[in-house]
């Protein structure tokens, strides 16, 4: 260890001081198991400066706003501006969506996202799926009249939209398509491509069923080089570590995992002719927030110092604002309970802590029910007050990186920092991200951290509250489950079945078949015609046909 | 668990493995808890048939005959609960309705009764611990393949 003249542990009696806690400790401690986190690393009882004691202090931690950033990527961080407010919705019909969003907006919410409909996630329409299941967990939008829908009265040149809207991004084009009907610029339009990351649905959310990975990995660079032309203010990429994590990988994996992938998304859009100083500042990154909090606040923290030196050094950006690790986070629904759904309240609230810790950008915080159903109105403005009032009365906003120089911290960032290393070697090693996916061994690594977790969980090693430890058999019934309003949503549906009757089948015609000319080209770009049949009235089912058609079906390469 | 039939009598194994299909039908691919009972199944010594989400419930039916399944285990995560009494109807169409089917993951308390009246044997709420799912599904199945082999079915 590298000592500095200032350090304590060169003052007379430090050693011995030392030595005399330690011999106390033992004498008075019962039970010396050892404890590790999530990630594997043993937690010591107590840590100080003969585990960290400050040297390298500009290289490893810096001040905010400066490489490496490991204390925040801005320099006046929440005392600047907090984090966005960013309430991951979606449910029912566009009309359903649009009544949540307003009354949200109206509670404090500054930036809105959509989750769409299951049907939507399978590249389905409405018209395609069993009836019970629409809009049940996500909104139901496929076509550029649903859209407009959906955001009545939110003004797309103001609020920030995100959209969870996998390969080909057909929300988006939707979204361009409300833009341009309203007369709003596309250079006006901010937002996110949520989920964008094909290869995470790959591993965790099996996406397959939509495009081949080839085809992902090429409609991805597509809507990258499209977006950055014609919506320059819209982040096309987020990558997504929340999959793997809810799947089972634990947060050292996780992150090891997300910055692979940002680096085999950059060295593809690279390999296409573009700058990384023109696609890196707008990445952004989407993560799980745990209920281990050191252990997330050191998640970010090293996730941070290392995308600095990636985007620097390994990916050759200049700009400053390459280098910075813009997130979301969104408190772990793995955590929740359907045994006792109020505790929630306390879980996420401590997330979230969490979460403001490692120095997020953007949050969402769950609703207590969501382990159980769709967020309830009651529900959904508690999970937004969790947030208010941690801003407001809990004055975590005051000091940036308050947790930053705590000897544990920074000795369990350090060490999440290895282990995080570690991760991304064996990914190199592997031929990176693609390869490593193609051949099933991210997968089987998050299959073996999820099983050992259960496995911890079922031995009481990790207590979880109503479920191994305190548990309330008078548990009683959980809040009635929300399902969408059935005469509602069939009307929906009739009312789609028109308008496809009703459109230019000529002009539908025609667009699907540029759509599958594009996509058999070697160099046009696929999403532009996207944008042009959404327009044109093709639905998202129909889009996702014809690209599956062309492009090829995925290979669900499960591994149990 | 959160609800069940009250289950018969516990029988000692066949020679031969129990036959589990695990699988999800509908829209959500969330497959955690479904790959983990897989693999408690398959430790315990069943066969175990394991398909990617998003199964037809046609699909389900013409692997269960395929495979010549004793137990049938559905994971829902997000709402396809809804549709397992159409999965229910489609197995006893098929004249498998001597399989036992147990279905694992979210389901409202509200929204048990159409499942068991569907036939479902059991629900494997969350908290269900490794050995009440494996014991129910050792339980059940070779309840399932008592009654087809005394149906005339032929032993594997």
């Amino acid at each position: 260890m590298t000592t500095t003249d200032h350090t304590q542990m060169t003052l007379p009696g430090f050693a011995a001081a030392r030595d005399r806690w330690e011999g106390a400790y033992d004498r008075q401690l019962d039970d010396p198991r050892t404890i590790r986190n999530r990630s594997g690393i043993e937690i010591k009882p107590l840590y100080g400066p003969d585990d960290w004691d400050g040297s390298g202090y500009l290289d490893r931690l810096g001040f905010p706003g400066e490489a490496p950033y490991t204390r925040g990527i801005y320099p006046t961080m929440y005392r600047g501006r907090t984090w966005s407010q960013r309430q991951l919705i979606g449910l029912g019909t566009p009309a359903d969506y649009n009544e949540r969003i307003r009354f949200l907006i109206d509670n404090g919410s500054t930036a809105i996202s959509l989750l769409p409909c299951n049907s939507g996630f399978r590249g389905l329409d409405c018209d395609e799926v069993p009836f019970p299941l629409l809009g049940t967990c996500g909104t139901v939008v496929n076509s550029v009249d649903h859209m407009d829908a959906a955001l009545d009265g939110v003004s797309l040149a103001d609020v920030s939209t995100a959209m969870n809207d996998p390969t080909p991004f057909t929300l988006l084009a939707f979204v361009l398509g409300v833009a341009k009907r309203r007369g709003v610029p596309f250079d006006r339009v901010t937002g996110t491509s949520n989920q964008s990351d094909y290869i995470s649905h790959y591993v965790a959310n099996h996406m397959f069923y939509r495009l081949s990975q080839p085809g992902s990995r090429r409609l991805l660079v597509d809507h990258v080089e499209y977006c950055r032309q014609a919506v320059p203010n819209w982040n096309p990429v987020s990558v997504v570590g929340q999959h793997m994590q809810q799947a089972g990988a634990t947060p050292a994996e996780t992150m090891g995992f997300t910055l692979s992938t940002a680096i085999q998304y950059a060295d593809d859009c690279m390999a296409r002719g573009m700058d990384p100083d023109e696609i890196l500042p707008r990445f952004t990154f989407f993560f799980d927030v745990s209920i281990s909090l050191f252990e997330e606040v050191a998640k970010f923290r090293a996730g941070r110092r290392i995308w600095a030196r990636v985007a620097r050094e390994r990916l050759g950006a200049r700009d400053p604002r390459s280098w910075r690790f813009k997130f979301h986070g969104q408190t772990s629904g793995v955590d929740l309970t359907a045994q006792q759904p109020l505790n929630n309240i306390a879980r996420v609230a401590t997330q979230a802590i969490a979460g403001i810790f490692g120095g997020l950008q953007s949050m969402h915080t769950d609703a207590y029910d969501e382990a159980i159903t769709c967020p309830t109105e009651e529900s959904a403005r508690i999970a937004v007050a969790t947030q208010n009032l941690l801003r407001e009365e809990a004055h975590l906003c005051d000091v940036i990186d308050p947790l930053g120089g705590s000897y544990y911290v920074e000795t369990l960032t350090d060490q999440m920092e290895a282990e995080i290393l570690a991760v991304m070697d064996t990914i190199d090693a592997a031929g990176g991200m693609y390869d490593a996916v193609g051949s099933g061994l991210v997968q089987t690594m998050i299959g073996r951290s999820a099983l050992a977790a259960q496995n911890r969980i079922d031995a009481g090693e990790e207590k979880v509250v109503g479920v191994n430890c305190y548990r309330d058999d008078a548990d009683g019934v959980g809040p009635p489950p929300m399902r969408p309003d059935a005469e509602r949503m069939r009307r929906f549906v009739d009312d789609f079945a028109a308008f496809k009757s009703a459109r230019s089948h000529d002009e539908v015609d025609r667009q699907i078949a540029e759509l599958r000319r594009a996509a058999r080209s070697d160099d046009e770009n696929v999403f532009a015609r996207v944008v042009d049949a959404a327009w044109s009235g093709v639905t998202h089912g129909e889009i996702v046909a014809a690209l599956r058609d062309e492009l090829g079906f995925g290979d669900p390469l499960i591994v149990a | 668990m959160n609800e069940t039939s009250s289950p018969p009598a516990p029988t000692a194994l066949d020679a031969a493995p129990l036959r589990v299909l695990v699988t999800k039908i509908g829209l959500d691919g969330h497959d955690r808890g479904s790959r983990l009972v897989a693999a408690f199944l398959r430790d315990a010594g069943h066969e175990v048939i394991y398909t990617p989400p998003w199964q037809q419930v046609a699909d389900v039916v013409t692997l269960a005959v395929q495979e010549d399944v004793d137990v049938i285990g559905v994971s829902s995560l997000a709402t396809d609960h809804l549709i397992v009494p159409d999965l229910m109807d489609a197995l006893r169409a098929a004249g498998l309705g001597h399989v036992a089917v147990v279905v694992g993951g979210i389901v409202p308390e509200q929204e048990l009764p159409p499942l068991l009246e569907a036939g479902v044997r059991a629900v494997f709420g969350p908290g269900s611990s490794r050995d009440e799912i494996v014991g129910a599904v050792a339980t059940w199945g070779v309840e399932a393949r008592t009654a087809k082999l005394a149906d005339g079915g032929f032993a594997r």
